[in-house]
């Protein structure tokens, strides 16, 4: 039943993300993704300090916050003070990630957090974690229904904003021009970011958030040029990971979080070499194959 | 207070030992930091730094040991390869720059993350310890470790330091470098092996989560107060070294905490403030004198109109509401009232119940910004060949930047012209 909790909340995690993530690499702000993940972490522990509980909406509300305000850091340091945007995201989240290992160090007698959960999680314990409401009845991991509200909040919004997601995605002056206001698009998909991150954090740690945001929907992007598709095959390959992921851990007895991770990496790797389209592999072999021209074939059918 | 005065005065010959480390580590990351900021190239550090972690763990793996010498190798060895791998990607598949960092980033970060809990679950000796690569302890730099790494940072000044010609040319203009034969390929050899190794002796003090902020930082704070490169360089070492020796301070007095934040906070301090208030960069300077030329503008559009109504009613002297400035111009009511305040403290305007009238001042002011600007049409349309209809708005953006030399070089250039394409009056003295 345990390893069923775990499996379950990681594909909930890789799921979240990675639908997020495929938004996020075809803006090409990856890297924003990444700066989010990490400055979040000062808003947790705040919030935790001042409810003193891990399962408040304080302290969905404390990162969204921080998410918010990072992406605005960003462009304001870029827009304002002229300093090119990679260095912008990195002078940003570096030092709000850093304010927030200094809180969880001096608070650490009241913040239930530490620093190796803050980078690698502890998705481990999240079968023990149990939910028990007040007359004793045992409901379950409380992860599992943190991520699972997550989830279904992260797909309403983008079943029910697909189709401005898209124009913003593909074609920002298109969606000016029709009315779509890409700001606000930018900000409420920024928002969702900080949100399934912050709820991710407790299974996943901080930075490998960032694994899954990015490594199933670029894997994605290989296998496909069709968006729906790629949605699709981001989440499939999520479920994958998740699975993957906790046998690798299990079998080498280490970091869940961390193995899965490598997972996501390895069928990044199979997806470079062997994609049908622009496969390594696929492509040099299809090079040594004589090429079947088609104006041959339209010649010869011409003639006859 | 005590520690403070005991650590500072530098007595005891470890504190001078961790200090001069500590210095020379961050000093060395952020001049070539400035090489990679120059070069747009800041999260690249970032990637280089997450993926040293499996090295260490592998070297430690092999040799069981914590030797330094065999630590940075595996270090240099796995960040070498997350930066021919990222490069790989990115050239031979569609996979952008950005998605690229991140996917090698993390992935090696797992993957380091994953030994990183088996050595410690296998409970092999001496393995505590090899954690605090991940925030760094910088109190830890005594011995062998400080001799290692302190040999290597002053390696990587000295390569910067005969290579600097070489090394300005790439980080400015790859192009140009190219055409005129230079061996680009190896010199930006050069700087990668150079990231690698300042990462690699960094994270001693700071740990690789927050590596890239002794490259990036230090080297975006110095951007801020100069465009000479040398001065760029020696002013981000220089903030460097402040927060290293900031560092080796925290670890003294409070050993339990990670030392690398704290670094990066100091670094961060420093940066966030100059971005704000760096002389002539500074955001607040910037929007400081953005305002004031708004300012300017406004008030000169404000006396244009008076001085047009008085010469359509051939009245300077006439008392005008504030409304009818409207019909010319359109302003918003609170850049009106602004402009009408600011022009009668000038003594421009003078202001009588509700009515408004110019000075002699303001009308002499006016005067001038008119003339440009019809000055100015009449110049598109003799030098430039645009059709009268057209040149209005031009001139109307320009009347506000002409300086008096370029005055006087207009009107000579075009004769002191009577009337501008409009046939309105031209107004001198």
């Amino acid at each position: 039943m345990d390893t069923i909790y775990i499996i379950i909340t990681g594909s909930l995690v890789a799921i979240s993300c990675g639908l997020l993530g495929c938004y996020l690499i075809l803006r090409k702000m990856a890297m924003v993704g990444d700066a989010i993940s990490h400055a979040v972490l000062p808003g947790i522990v705040i919030a935790f300090l001042l409810s003193g509980s891990r399962d408040s909406a304080f302290m969905l509300l404390g990162a969204g916050i921080l998410g918010i305000f990072t992406t605005f850091l960003i462009e304001f340091f870029h827009t304002k003070g002229n300093l090119q945007t990679d260095a912008s995201i990195g002078v940003t989240f570096t030092w709000l990630f850093a304010l927030g290992v200094i809180l969880i160090s001096v608070f650490a007698g009241e913040v239930d957090l530490d620093q190796d959960c803050v980078l690698y999680g502890e998705i481990a314990y999240v079968p023990i974690d149990l939910w028990i409401l007040d007359d004793g009845t045992i409901m379950g991991p409380r992860v599992l229904y943190i991520m699972g509200v997550v989830f279904c909040v992260i797909l309403a919004f983008i079943m029910l904003a697909y189709k401005e997601l898209y124009i913003t995605t593909f074609d920002p002056s298109f969606a000016v021009a029709m009315g779509v206001s890409t700001t606000l698009w930018h900000y409420m998909l920024m928002g969702a970011v900080s949100l399934t991150t912050v709820a991710s954090f407790e299974s996943v740690g901080a930075i490998l958030v960032v694994a899954f945001l990015i490594a199933p929907p670029a894997t994605a992007y290989l296998l496909t040029e069709d968006f729906k598709k790629m949605l699709w095959i981001t989440a499939f390959i999520g479920v994958l990971t998740a699975i993957g992921g906790y046998y690798l851990a299990v079998w080498l007895d280490g970091s869940i979080a961390g193995a899965m991770s490598v997972v996501a990496g390895l069928l990044f790797a199979l997806a470079f070499l062997f994609s049908p389209q622009d496969g390594i592999i696929t492509k040099k072999f299809k090079q040594m194959k004589p090429p079947v021209l088609e104006t041959d074939q339209s010649i010869a059918e011409m003639i006859s | 207070m005590d520690n403070f005065v005991t650590f500072f005065s530098f007595q005891d010959p470890n504190i001078r030992y961790v200090v001069f480390g500590s210095v020379l580590l961050a000093s060395s990351a952020a001049i070539v930091g400035t090489f990679i900021f120059l070069k747009k190239k800041a999260l690249v550090g970032d990637a280089v730094a997450h993926s040293v972690l499996p090295g260490i763990c592998v070297a430690f793996l092999i040799a069981e040991t914590k030797n330094p010498f065999i630590l940075v190798l595996g270090a240099f060895v796995s960040g070498w390869i997350s930066l021919v791998l990222l490069d790989y990607i990115v050239a031979k598949s569609k996979i952008k720059e950005d998605t690229a960092i991140g996917l090698i980033l993390s992935v090696f970060f797992g993957l380091g993350i994953l030994m990183l809990t088996i050595i410690q679950h296998s409970g092999m000796a001496g393995q505590s310890g090899l954690d605090s690569f991940l925030f760094g302890k910088a109190a830890a730099l005594v011995g062998n470790d400080l001799v290692v790494f302190s040999s290597i940072s002053i390696l990587i000044m000295a390569v910067v330091f005969i290579l600097f010609k070489e090394l300005r040319l790439i980080a400015f203009d790859t192009n140009f470098a190219v055409a005129i034969g230079f061996p680009v390929r190896s010199i930006e050899l050069v700087l990668t092996t150079l990231t690698v190794l300042a990462v690699v002796v960094g994270i001693q003090a700071v740990g690789v989560v927050l590596m890239a902020a002794m490259l990036i930082t230090p080297a975006a704070a110095a951007r801020f107060w100069t465009d000479k490169l040398p001065v760029m360089l020696l002013l981000a070492a220089i903030f460097g070294a402040i927060s290293g020796v900031f560092g080796a301070y925290i670890s003294y007095v409070a050993p339990a905490m990670p030392t690398g934040p704290w670094i990066v906070m100091v670094i961060s301090f420093i940066a966030i403030s100059s971005f704000f208030f760096a002389p002539t960069k500074g955001i607040v300077i910037k929007s400081l004198l953005q305002r004031r030329f708004r300012m300017k503008i406004l008030e000169e559009n404000i006396l244009k109109i008076f001085f047009r109504i008085g010469e359509e009613n051939k009245d300077f002297k006439k008392h005008i509401q504030a409304k009818e400035l409207q019909k010319y111009k359109h302003f918003s009511e609170g850049d009106l009232k602004r402009g009408l305040r600011r022009l009668r403290r000038q003594g421009f305007i003078e202001k009588t119940g509700s009515l408004y009238q110019q000075t002699i001042a303001g009308n002499n002011k006016g005067k001038r910004v008119v003339k440009l600007h019809r000055l100015w049409e009449v110049y598109l349309m003799q030098y430039l060949r645009i059709a009268p209809d057209h040149v209005h708005e031009d001139a109307e953006s320009i009347e506000h930047i002409i300086t008096p030399e370029i005055e006087k070089e207009l009107e000579e250039k075009l004769n002191f012209p009577q009337h501008d394409p409009h046939q309105s009056q031209i107004p001198y003295q």
